[in-house]
């Protein structure tokens, strides 16, 4: 996504390295996507669902 | 020593093999107070080596504040994988497990030009109105 998108910036975040990260966003388990804040997604999510809650709430 | 197993290196060279442009990884460290930061900076110059496509700088996150600030990296240990321009791909930490693979997808991606995403999403993300910031967190395991 952000490859496409110049609006778009991906981080990969290890999350043990990250306590205060792991704990501000409260990971209990990975993978856990972040997204401006606002959206929480627990899990691995399929393409389309993403694009879709992300369609949802940022456009 | 290398961190990256011989065995593993002929399995990385394979996946990277059809790189077509230009692939930099750009990674942040720093001497002291940063566990991962080391073998971070090694991992990231062993994959480098296995391809010609790919060139690996290292920047320190202290002194070399200009880079710091233009890449916008807030923490360390942090790579940067871009291809003929900053398209936003960031990892933090040491690229071991499944952020290792991930990190070879990223390379494989900007290096392509292929993000390998469906036209639905492409058209999607060509609504956005703002900026949009993804944070994946993930463990080595």
């Amino acid at each position: 996504m952000a490859y496409e998108s110049p609006l778009v910036t991906a981080d990969m975040v290890e999350a043990t390295e990250f306590p205060h990260l792991a704990i501000k966003y409260q990971v209990m388990g990975v993978p856990k996507t972040i997204i401006n804040e606002e959206l929480h997604i627990e899990g691995a999510m399929p393409e389309q669902m993403l694009i879709q809650r992300i369609e949802e709430k940022f456009t | 020593m290398s961190i990256i197993r011989d065995s593993d290196k002929e399995a990385i060279k394979k996946e990277i093999a059809g790189l077509t442009g230009p692939v930099k990884l750009i990674n942040f460290t720093q001497e002291l107070e940063c566990q991962y930061c080391k073998e971070t900076n090694q991992i990231v110059k062993e994959v480098a080596e296995l391809s010609d496509k790919a060139t690996a700088e290292t920047y320190n996150f202290v002194t070399d504040k200009e880079k710091v600030d233009s890449f916008k990296i807030d923490k360390i240990p942090a790579t940067v994988i871009m291809g003929t321009d900053d398209r936003g791909i960031r990892f933090y930490g040491v690229p071991s497990g499944y952020e290792f693979i991930s990190l070879l997808e990223a390379i494989r991606i900007v290096s392509s030009g292929n993000s390998g995403l469906q036209q639905r999403s492409k058209e999607v993300l060509g609504k956005l109105k703002k900026p949009l910031h993804l944070q994946v967190f993930v463990t080595p395991t």
